[in-house]
């Protein structure tokens, strides 16, 4: 199993598909990056239209750890087209290069080679992550320097202690990992049927994207289902960056709004990553290749 | 990481001003001018502090934990809070409003209200109007603690932002003037940002319910002051 | 003998297709065994059914004396494929696509090893070049290379000449013999050419709409006895009556406008040609070729789907 694991990771990093992800990233980021640098109070202006007449901001609110929470926002949403990009290749690529008929009669089980296979997009899923948080947080943080950090949503703002936010990050990417694992797990499902990649990546974005704007109307009857879309349970590791309030409304440092919810979202994307991966393997496995 | 605070606000300018006013309008409101005058030559002692305490922020829609922060003031009229390690949002002008802001401001007539007490103690009721019909301030009532020449309590009433409240509460440092504690209440306006800015998580939390015109509450408590030992134009950038 | 193969009453269904029909046959040890088909016989899906790519609706596969589907791990550590085109990893040059491969049968060689797999298909040269920069011949020879780096028993060739110009099919060609006179391999091979599988094979199986046709030998089936004799003359009539009235008459195998079939052995047809000339027939043209080639070739022409174009 990890001879074949390795194998599928020596084939998804030879190929200079795999590459133009972490490309895209980094251009994404230092896009970002260059924007809120000469464009940051601008940026922040927008955030915090609504009270800045009110309210004077004290510390540094455009630091890295802000940079960071922006490129995550953005990025989260367009990394699963690139994660789709390798696993939805995964079996339709090999499909459609005609060595997929090669690696099914060779004496390896065809569970161990999916899985395997959807190890090797897990991975490549998870270092993608890890290159966002190098360059996301890490460079952010070295070029910006860290501070307290304002995270404003459509009702509320959330502000958190400069020293009460790397851990949060740290979870946060753990989350994030999860997230694309799980469209990775989709792409992966959909790679089964077709011997082009073309489709399953197509399919995995429409997904995704449909799923997204659904989640994204204000429209009682989708809010109300929106809970059986993993789309809306991707986007938990925000949850990280909220935090318990006292009972006089005091937030406290340090907690966690909601961990269960949060751990209940992580419980779902699991649970899709088990499903989408166990039915491309069971469905599979009584497959005719005739690629 | 620090930020500066100059307390443009309305009502800070507004009171010294009428103060200096005053002044010369002797006669027409002797005690009242009488009164501010000597709250001022006490609070005139101090040339520059330092403070250390902790800032709680009670607005609806802002979630924020309790904040050390540092105060900076220096004479006439520069301030500063600073925070390590952290990013706050301050009401404008009202919390950086130290005491003795209170009375800079000008073109106002006092008026003598008559007395009341603000809980145990007995004060006099001082009200400042604008003279200039360009003000957006209407009308700012102080609460003064005649005894010990402490101003307890300023209320300013804006034609714009409806009305922000100062209570002070003193102990160790009221021989210079400086509160122990710091609340001001001011009115928030509603906040939303576009939904499709950024996708929510939606974790379950209720989300808080936002009346109009609630009342927003920044409360200081300061635990030290070191005070006329100086301090450097850096500190209160 | 010891069978390698045993193919036993295979069928294979695809909604209302059926591919592979009740078909029997075995491979012996160390045979090249041509698998003979028209495109779409059904000898792809045998192939794969083989190798397990395809699940069989009904009927077994003995592999080695095994089942292979109690078995599949064990036959195929020792079998080693090609499967049309193979197009393999573009990426990867010749000699990581064979490590790879190696790595997958579980199998470990050094660096001579690999390059003497690579030597044995004429491409220890090009051992460091991409895949992508291969002609077709090279990456069918690398395909070759990829199934035997395991070593195995049994090697399975579909349509190996499939797409090659004339040197890459003689390449190939001397390949398959290489594998059966030196390596003692046993081979099955499928094509769709007579000649091809006439040239390599010591065994072979012709099938049709996924039915078995003949089977046996190649020296059997190529027997020198079965000798189609086609004639053209400029008086058919005549021809035929002469013929008739004959010793040949016993031979005669059809008549029609165009020409006069007869059946002998090969060194018959001179004599048969000199005593038309006797009789006063003016021949046009003789044809002889073996009778399997004409049984393929009618069995060709009869799955015709376009009729042939005449002037």
């Amino acid at each position: 199993m990890w001879s074949l694991l390795k194998i599928e990771l020596f084939k998804v990093f030879k190929r200079p598909r795999t590459y133009i992800a972490f490309i895209a990233v980094w251009a994404i980021v230092s896009l970002i990056q260059l924007a809120i640098y000469v464009d940051g109070p601008k940026y922040m202006d927008f955030v915090l239209k609504d009270i800045k007449d009110n309210f004077d901001v004290i510390g540094n609110p455009l630091n890295g750890y802000f940079v960071c929470f922006v490129i995550l926002q953005t990025l989260l949403i367009h990394v699963p087209l690139l994660v789709a990009l390798v696993s939805a290749d995964m079996i339709a690529g090999e499909a459609n290069m005609g060595t997929l008929r090669l690696l099914i009669s060779k004496p390896v089980s065809r569970t161990k080679l999916l899985v395997s296979k959807f190890l090797a997009s897990a991975i490549y899923a998870v270092i993608l992550l890890i290159w966002i948080a190098i360059l996301g947080l890490f460079l952010s943080m070295i070029i910006f320097g860290t501070d307290g950090l304002i995270n404003a949503k459509s009702y509320e703002i959330i502000i958190l202690n400069g020293n009460d936010i790397f851990w949060r990050y740290l979870c946060a990417f753990g989350f994030a990992a999860l997230a694309l694992v799980t469209v990775s797990s989709l792409g992966f499902f959909f790679s089964i049927f077709a011997e082009n990649s073309l489709g399953p990546i197509v399919a995995t974005m429409s997904v995704i994207i449909v799923f997204t704007i659904l989640t994204t109307l204000d429209i009682p009857l989708f809010q109300s289902v929106k809970d059986y879309f993993f789309t809306s349970h991707m986007i938990g590791w925000k949850g990280f960056f909220e935090m318990k309030v006292d009972a006089d409304g005091m937030a406290i440092p340090g907690t966690i709004r909601n961990l269960p919810a949060v751990l209940r979202s992580a419980g779902i994307l699991l649970l899709h990553v088990f499903i989408f991966t166990g039915s491309a393997i069971f469905i599979f496995n009584r497959k005719d290749v005739l690629s | 990481m620090k930020n500066k605070f100059y307390f443009a606000l309305l009502f800070s300018k507004i009171i010294l001003t009428s103060y200096l006013l005053l002044l010369s309008l002797a006669g027409k409101a002797q005690t009242a001018d009488e009164l501010i005058r000597k709250v001022k030559a006490k609070m005139d002692k101090v040339n520059d502090y330092v403070a250390t305490g902790k800032m709680k922020t009670d607005v609806v829609f802002i979630k924020a934990p309790i904040a050390n922060i540092k105060s900076y003031f220096k004479k006439p009229n520069r301030f500063a809070i600073k925070r390590d390690g952290g990013v706050s949002l301050l009401p404008k002008g009202g919390v950086s409003v130290n005491v003795s802001s209170l009375l800079l401001t000008e073109d106002y007539t006092a008026i003598d209200a008559g007395k009341t007490t603000l809980g145990a103690t007995p004060v006099r009721i001082v009200k400042l109007l604008p003279t200039s019909d360009n003000s957006d301030v209407v009308l700012t009532t102080m609460y003064i603690d005649e005894a010990n020449l402490l101003i307890r309590k300023a209320s300013t009433t804006t034609r714009e932002n409806g009305t922000y409240d100062m209570e002070m509460q003193f102990g160790k440092y009221a021989a210079w003037g400086l509160p122990d504690k710091v609340v001001f209440s001011f009115n928030t306006k509603d906040y939303k940002l576009p939904k499709g800015i950024t996708l929510e998580y939606d974790d379950g939390s209720k989300k808080a319910e936002l009346p109009k015109n609630k009342k927003g509450r920044v409360e200081i408590s300061y635990s030290s002051y070191i005070i006329n030992k100086g301090i450097t134009e850096a500190m209160l950038k | 003998m010891e069978s390698v193969i045993k193919v036993s009453r295979l069928t294979k269904t695809f909604r209302e297709l059926t591919a592979v029909n009740d078909l029997s046959f075995s491979v012996q040890k160390g045979d090249v065994y041509g698998f003979l088909g028209q495109n779409g016989a059904g000898k792809s899906t045998t192939i794969r059914m083989l190798l397990t790519l395809i699940q069989p609706s009904s009927g077994s596969i003995e592999v080695f004396g095994y089942d292979l589907k109690t078995h599949r791990k064990e036959i195929l550590r020792n079998t080693g494929a090609v499967i049309e085109r193979p197009d393999l990893y573009k990426y990867l040059t010749a000699y990581e696509t064979l490590q790879l491969f190696a790595k997958m049968s579980a199998v470990k060689l050094n660096k001579q090893q690999f390059m003497d797999q690579l030597e044995l298909v004429g491409l220890a040269h090009r051992a460091e070049s991409k895949v992508r920069t291969f002609s077709q011949g090279m990456k069918q020879r690398l395909g070759i290379a990829v199934a035997l780096v395991h070593n195995p028993e049994l090697i399975i060739l579909d349509e190996p000449t499939n797409g090659l110009d004339p040197q890459g099919i003689a390449d190939m060609r001397n390949l398959i013999l290489m594998l059966r006179e030196k390596m003692k391999k046993t081979v099955l091979v499928s094509s769709h050419l007579l000649s091809e599988v006439e040239q390599i094979a010591n065994r072979m199986i012709i099938i049709d709409k996924g039915k078995k046709l003949v089977e046996g030998t190649v020296t059997e089936l190529f027997h020198p006895d079965d000798t189609v004799v086609y004639i053209e003359t400029s008086d058919q009539v005549l021809c035929e009556q002469v013929i008739r009235n004959s010793s040949y008459a016993a031979k005669l195998m059809s008549v029609d406008v165009n020409g006069i079939e007869l059946k002998l052995k090969k060194e018959e047809v001179p004599a048969l040609t000199k005593w038309l000339v006797q009789q006063n027939i003016s021949i046009l043209g003789v044809h002889a070729r073996h009778s399997l080639e004409d049984y393929f070739l009618k069995i060709t022409t009869a799955n015709q789907h376009v009729e042939p174009f005449k002037n």
